[in-house]
């Protein structure tokens, strides 16, 4: 590997990693103000311009508070599990393709980490290690509702993840490719995925709610019935870490659905805006659409938190295990069928 | 057993359609119901800044009055703790000595006032049974504190300030 | 190389941390680090494919429901059962045997040969799709059905009996 292209690729880093913390930050002020303004109230508003310095206050206090470690809580694994729920939420991000290259001179430098051809399965690796962090951290704190919490989580991300599995095999079967890189690149312009696969993708944002343990499947941390659930007995940046993963998990899971099924960084008409402007400012527009997508998946994820009510526990898992995964199954014979019968129609 | 009011209405219960098991249909309609309040004036009404109007018979903090020349109006005769429910006052009284005229009206005057704003029930029977017109509860809210020694209030929370400040 | 004999000796320090740990929930911990190790193992062949897989059948899928019944299961010392004595002797016994069967297969060979793979990139998804789907077509049918065959077994067990429910 050449020295540029190395020093590019850990600036890149670098870039992605603040950028992941950045927006999870903002996810919070964002969380509190679009539930304000979901429920006719104003939100946070004191710290700053419109409470906009509301998540450096909220990130003061939690380094400043007490940091609690129960008696009986095995202490090691206790802050083993946080670290490891941030650890995995962050490194998701390592395929995820921000755009087209971009050339300096007489280099060209790919707006991704490392285009790994199992990229898919890769994402599916990080998150399914997810549930690690909140299952020790539960075990770890001996304490019985962060155990049913951590508990809960375990069995919610091992059946949501086949039905996920299951809606991504069909995608898979239209893009022959693993290689997120490769999938972003033939949604050109405005031939996204969703077209081809609509079952396929509401499936997999179903999935992706249960994944991140937003509402309405938030049931790990479902404070009616288990006090905070596997984070009861957290305090401090631990409970800020669990928090914050939450948030970026949400953020990566946004760029995974927007570069699988929204074309990721395309967008109609980029080859007219590539010859008017130039090849790099009609990337970095790319950049900048992606990230719109993103938002508005962010955006989407706190809508449905401030409109569907939580599921109970045996719904929850009538919904994954009797539903979801036979529409997946179902959704992979259609697409079959449907790519099969195109193909010989001669398209 | 027939309905003696005739009021009773007999629901039947449906079977779902396949929409509506679907629930697919029913989410987008919550989500357009939230989209639509995201989208409403918000009815906070930021507190310190901007204020509820209030009533025109607000009982709030107890203020003990002044006259026209600034002098202190209560003689401490006591009609107000005696009226009190909660009995949440207590004073006691002393003589004006000469060159103390300019400060109170009479020639008795508290020269220790508190309210216990701990037991106090705002009902306004002190306001009532002054003789003298000297207490009205028309202040604010009485504020938070920490400790409840704080909260019972002398006469330097209670008096209002003099006139030519 | 370095790298290999850094991980080979990891996977061997974890594995014996897995025997060794006193508590079954450190002792699964102990595993899943031991199944990174193989991953990494798997990258350094170049079997892309197989590394993430293991990545997540194993390590996220199959040890995390190991780690769910332990954690349900209360393991402690006090209801662990007593091993009569017969069983330790068996147990020691067997051990020795293994030994001694390995350190003799390990003498037999004892120059060793290692595999050198035609196509270095067969680890990659799409030339094992190929192997996979051409030349290895009946066993990956056969063994699909086996699976079928367990997860029909799974569920049959799973029903109640209508009869006794």
């Amino acid at each position: 590997m050449e020295t540029a292209d190395l020093i590019f690729r850990i600036v890149l880093i670098v870039i992605v990693f603040a950028i992941s913390l950045v927006v999870a930050m903002y996810s919070t002020y964002a969380e509190r103000k679009v539930a304000a303004f979901f429920q006719d109230r104003i939100g946070p508003n004191r710290a700053g311009p419109w409470g906009i310095l509301q998540p450096l206050a909220d990130g003061g206090k939690m380094f400043l508070k007490e940091e609690i470690i129960p008696t009986n809580a095995t202490g090691f694994l206790f802050i083993v599990g946080p670290s490891l729920a941030i650890l995995t939420a962050c490194i998701g991000s390592a395929v995820i393709p921000w755009g087209k290259a971009i050339s300096i001179g007489s280099h060209t430098f790919d707006l991704q980490v490392t285009d790994i051809n199992v990229g898919v399965l890769y994402i599916f690796g990080v998150v399914s290690l997810g549930v690690y962090g909140v299952m020790i951290g539960g075990w770890a704190s001996n304490n019985k509702y962060s155990l049913l919490g951590a508990i809960r989580a375990a069995s919610q991300n091992i059946s949501y993840e086949i039905s996920m599995g299951l809606s991504i095999i069909a995608l898979l079967m239209l893009t022959g490719t693993l290689s997120l890189k490769e999938i972003a690149e033939q949604q050109h312009s405005w031939h996204w995925n969703i077209i081809r696969q609509p079952l396929g993708f509401i499936l997999f944002i179903v999935c992706a709610f249960a994944e991140t343990n937003r509402t309405p499947f938030d049931l790990p941390e479902c404070e009616t019935e288990l006090v905070g659930g596997y984070h009861t007995e957290y305090s401090s940046m631990k409970l800020g870490f669990y928090l914050f993963a939450e948030y970026i998990n949400m953020f990566i899971s946004s760029a995974v659905m927007a570069t699988l099924y929204w074309g990721g960084y395309n967008y109609p008409f980029m080859d007219d805006v590539a010859a008017s402007l130039g090849a790099n400012p009609a990337a970095i527009i790319g950049v900048v659409v992606l990230f719109a997508k993103i938002f508005l998946f962010i955006f989407f994820f706190m809508w449905v938190r401030w409109t569907i009510p939580r599921f109970r526990y045996d719904q929850l898992m009538d919904l994954g295990w009797k539903i979801l995964i036979p529409l997946a199954i179902a959704n992979i014979v259609l697409t079959g069928i449907g790519s099969t019968l195109l193909t010989h129609l001669g398209y | 057993m027939e309905s003696l009011s005739n009021k009773k209405k007999v629901l039947e219960v449906k079977p779902l359609n396949f929409l509506e098991r679907a629930y697919l249909p029913a989410i987008a309609g919550g989500l357009a119901t939230t989209m639509k309040h995201f989208f409403k004036k918000p009815v906070t009404i930021s507190y310190p800044e901007e204020k509820r109007e209030y009533s025109e018979n607000f009982r709030g903090m107890h203020s003990l009055k002044r006259d026209e020349n600034g002098k202190e109006r209560c003689t401490a005769c006591g009609l107000c703790a005696l009226s009190c429910p909660a009995e949440a006052i207590t004073m006691t009284a002393a003589e004006r000595q000469p060159g103390e005229e300019h400060l109170y009206r009479e020639e008795k005057y508290a020269a220790v006032y508190e309210i216990n704003m701990l037991r106090c029930i705002f009902c306004g029977l002190c306001e009532e049974a002054c003789p003298k017109e000297a207490i009205y509860l028309d202040g604010d809210h009485v504020p938070a504190d920490y400790l409840r020694k704080d909260f019972i209030y002398g006469k330097d929370k209670l008096v209002e300030a003099p006139l030519n400040q | 190389m370095s790298t290999f004999y850094f991980i080979a000796f990891l996977s061997i320090f974890f594995s014996i941390l897995v025997i060794s740990a006193k508590n079954p929930v450190h002792s699964i911990l102990y595993l899943i680090l031991t199944f990174f190790t193989f991953t990494i193992h798997y990258i350094l062949l170049n079997a892309q494919f197989l590394a993430i897989v293991n990545f997540i059948v194993y390590m996220g899928a199959i040890l995390v429901l190991f780690l769910y019944t332990l954690m349900l299961i209360n393991l402690n010392k006090e209801s662990e059962p007593v091993k009569p004595f017969m069983v330790k002797i068996a147990g020691v016994f067997g051990g020795g045997i293994l030994a001694v069967a390995l350190a003799s297969s390990l003498k037999l060979v004892a120059a060793s040969n290692p595999v050198i793979l035609k196509n270095p990139d067969l680890g990659l998804v799409k030339n094992l799709g190929k192997v996979l789907f051409n030349e290895f077509l009946l066993p990956f049918e056969v063994s699909s059905v086996l699976l079928l065959s367990a997860m029909v077994g799974a569920v049959l067990l799973a029903t109640k009996d209508p009869k006794t429910a």
